[in-house]
């Protein structure tokens, strides 16, 4: 493919059968397992309640928040409107710089340039820094299936690697895991390990980067992925906390970064309002501890060799959609995760894709076409929390909104559930239908037998309500109909 | 002050006191109430489902039967959250631009209960008499649509013998969210259990809130449990007074209001 086709509309969504943007079940039906997990939901409790408060304690710190906000949503969408001139400027700039810069139209392009890439420097094993886009295409998977050993070293997602799990956090990849459990899988799977390992947290560290260390001093390629790609300079950015990504960005003789298209910023200077937004909404710090910047190569300092994967993998039709495309403004801080109370009890795995959540629900479905996911913007009240958190101004609630009605559009057959709200609508339109219909909702009371409540065995769709909750016999008469009758009209 | 009062179709239906509530309440404070008969729904329900093309006959229905009305209050905060984010959207996506305009035009007359005694109004203490303790849970669309802020609690602070007890985590769902109650039943469940616990750890009598559908929730699911806390709606707490206690609202069938 070439540069000109990326963020040009016409390009397809992700595909099937490689990477994890696509669950095996329902969200309801994956939820439903999810709740009756009790630890999880205990693990998640007390990590999002942490998280959010921390957030809105140093997010109350800045007497400016609204127009850092109000900013970084301005810039993303300027850039999205002019994403193909950004993205061609920032590969003349690091291939001025001494880089090379790849185009992949979706996870299996991207898979093969990397496992490529790779293979041409003759390692065997490569150290990754934790990165949303190769968890997104599935690239661990496809360097494994080349014989390539894949090491993560960010500690959550090495603890996710170790336990041969999946992550449920676009943050904290393994926050549906407590410290007793994570010392029962670094007992169980690092090669000499202390065996008076503790869950103190501070030996789970030190576990972890005993094993870390060896591997990052002999790793000869590193992959990484990028929270922004500046183009004006060709300079990719890093944000982190541990100093794993330091080490796996400057110390390997090869560096590979995958980067999603809409990383990209016109400008350096735009890094100073997405540098204020992004660590107080992610982690609740005013900064986080490593930011790393570098454009190109630098002979004799760190990488000598570096490619830039640019990748769309649906990206491209997500920008065709007016309503929807704001999902790309995203910045993956995941505060609308950690505020949002479906996520809070079912964790991230019920969502099925590597973007959980509020975000999740809205950028999952757009990537892979709303029927490949057709469940998950359903999976949420709607109650907004994650709109009023969200650092770029994303209105999650209402693209969720959009997203269901695009699903109920996409349907060739009337559905049952099409059926009644047509019927619904009819009625709700002609007022004399209309009191028909809430007069026929008074055979209820046949059924409540003189009780104040329904019966708890109802039919579906009521069963979904009566089964945990009591619905109240009809009364005799709606309030429109007994004022009539007392006014005149 | 003429008061065109938008009952919404879920009170109507099934919580008509709360409707009655509302007109007594602005009568007492000295306004004329009327009742459009050609009213329905807001049309929200069929939008946040996905039936957005339905919802416009509905939205066009509503719009009719206010026309022309110079205020028009609901006792619902999502409902009126529906009409000012949602009404104009859906009939401008479908092509009815006309519609559009008078729905845009209709919802910035339209206010929510609390809204309309406090900030059109200018009054906090509507002279109500309840002497219960109660606990308020703002409802979302209220919270994060409308911004009611703590307009409730200036109106619930004067209310004669009340006693106002804070709901931890008050500003969590309750896990209602319409359909999603029934689509995704379990976790809706699961939301509402956390909220039904911080509830009854404030010994309220009462849980109240400015969304009856949220009460419905809520209340159905203490009323499953046999608890002894029933929800009422802030309409029904501020019309009453000394000589009219509003009745008993979940112990016997609803009769006719």
């Amino acid at each position: 493919m070439t540069a000109v086709d990326l963020g040009m509309p016409g390009l397809p969504t992700a595909p099937r059968g490689v990477g994890h943007l696509r669950g095996d079940e329902p969200f309801p039906d994956a939820a439903r397992t999810a709740l009756r997990n009790g630890q999880q939901r205990a693990n998640l409790g007390h990590a999002t309640t942490t998280i959010r408060n921390k957030r809105a304690r140093v997010v109350a710190e800045l007497p400016d928040w609204a127009q850092l906000r109000e900013a970084g949503r301005a810039l993303k969408a300027a850039t999205m409107a002019r994403l193909d001139d950004h993205l061609e400027e920032l590969e003349r700039q690091v291939t001025a710089h001494g880089g090379t810069v790849h185009w992949a139209r979706d996870a299996n392009e991207a898979n093969e340039i990397v496992t490529r890439l790779v293979q041409a420097t003759g390692a065997t094993e490569v150290v990754k820094v934790k990165s949303m886009a190769t968890q997104e295409i599935g690239l661990n998977e496809a360097l494994e299936a080349a014989g390539l050993d894949v090491f993560e070293t960010d500690l959550a997602e090495l603890i996710v690697q170790l336990g041969e799990d999946k992550p449920s956090h676009i943050l904290v990849p393994a926050i549906h895991k407590n410290r007793a459990e994570i010392r029962e899988i670094f007992a169980r799977t690092i090669p000499g390990v202390d065996p008076g390992l503790t869950d103190d947290p501070r030996q789970l560290a030190m576990a972890a980067r005993a094993h870390l260390r060896e591997r990052f001093l002999r790793a000869r390629v590193a992959v990484s992925g990028a929270n922004f790609g500046v183009a004006e300079t060709g300079t990719l950015c890093v944000v982190e906390s541990e100093g794993n990504g330091r080490m796996c960005l400057t110390l390997p003789d090869t560096l590979i970064t995958v980067m999603g298209i809409e990383k990209v910023v016109p400008t350096w200077r735009d890094l100073e309002v997405f540098l204020q937004l992004l660590p107080r909404s992610s982690t609740g710090e005013r900064m986080n501890p490593y930011t790393s910047t570098w454009a190109g190569v630098t002979p004799g300092d760190g990488p000598q060799e570096f490619h830039l994967v640019l990748l769309d993998n649906g990206r491209t039709a997500v920008l065709a959609d007016e309503v929807g495309r704001e999902a790309l403004h995203c910045i993956r801080c995941s505060a609308c995760l950690n505020v949002c109370p479906v996520y809070e009890r079912t964790g991230g795995h019920a969502y099925g894709s590597v973007y959980p959540g509020p975000i999740g629900a809205i950028l999952s479905p757009q990537l892979t076409g709303v029927e490949d996911n057709a469940s998950l913007p359903y999976a949420s009240s709607l109650c907004g929390a994650c709109y009023d958190v969200c650092p770029v101004a994303i209105d999650i609630p209402k693209i969720l909104v959009h997203l269901r009605g695009e699903h109920v559009e996409a349907q060739t057959r009337l559905t049952p559930e099409a059926a009644a709200f047509r019927a619904l609508s009819a009625a709700m339109s002609r007022p004399w239908l209309w009191h028909l219909t809430q007069r026929a909702s008074r055979l209820g009371r046949l059924l409540a037998r003189g009780k104040p409540t329904l019966p708890r065995v109802l039919p579906p769709p009521a069963s979904g309500w009566t089964r945990s909750r009591d619905l109240p016999t009809p009364p005799t008469s709606t309030f429109v109909e007994s004022w009539t009758r007392e006014h005149g009209r | 002050m003429k008061v065109a009062l938008f009952a919404t179709c879920l009170v109507d239906t099934l919580t008509p006191q709360v409707a009655r509530a509302t007109a007594v309440l602005l009568q007492r404070l000295g306004h004329e109430v009327v009742v459009p008969p050609t009213q329905a729904c807001c049309g929200q329900m069929h939008v946040n489902t996905g039936y957005r093309r339905e919802a416009v006959p509905i939205v066009a229905n509503h719009v009719r039967a206010f026309a022309g009305a110079e205020a028009i209050v609901a006792p619902s905060g999502s409902c009126v959250a529906s009409i000012h984010h949602q009404q104009a959207d859906v009939a401008r996506r479908a092509g009815e631009h006309r519609l559009a305009d008078d729905a845009a035009e209709l919802a910035g007359r339209t206010y929510e209960l609390s809204q309309f005694l406090v900030d059109v109004l200018g009054v906090t203490d509507v002279g109500a008499y309840y002497p219960h303790r109660v606990t308020y849970h703002p409802t979302c669309h209220s919270l994060r649509l409308l911004r009611v802020g703590d307009r409730p609690l200036q109106l619930l602070r004067a209310v004669r013998g009340l006693e106002l007890v804070e709901l931890p985590g008050a500003e969590q769902c309750c896990g209602f969210g319409g359909t999603f109650a029934v689509k995704n039943a379990d976790t809706s469940t699961a939301m509402l259990t956390d909220k039904m616990a911080n509830v009854l750890s404030t010994h309220a009598e009462v849980c109240t809130a400015g969304d009856a559908s949220c009460l419905l929730h809520i209340g159905g699911g203490l009323s499953r449990l046999k608890a002894g806390t029933r929800t009422v709606h802030l309409a029904e707490i501020l019309a009453s007074t000394e000589e009219a206690v509003t009745p008993d609202q979940t112990t016997r069938p609803a009769m006719s209001v």
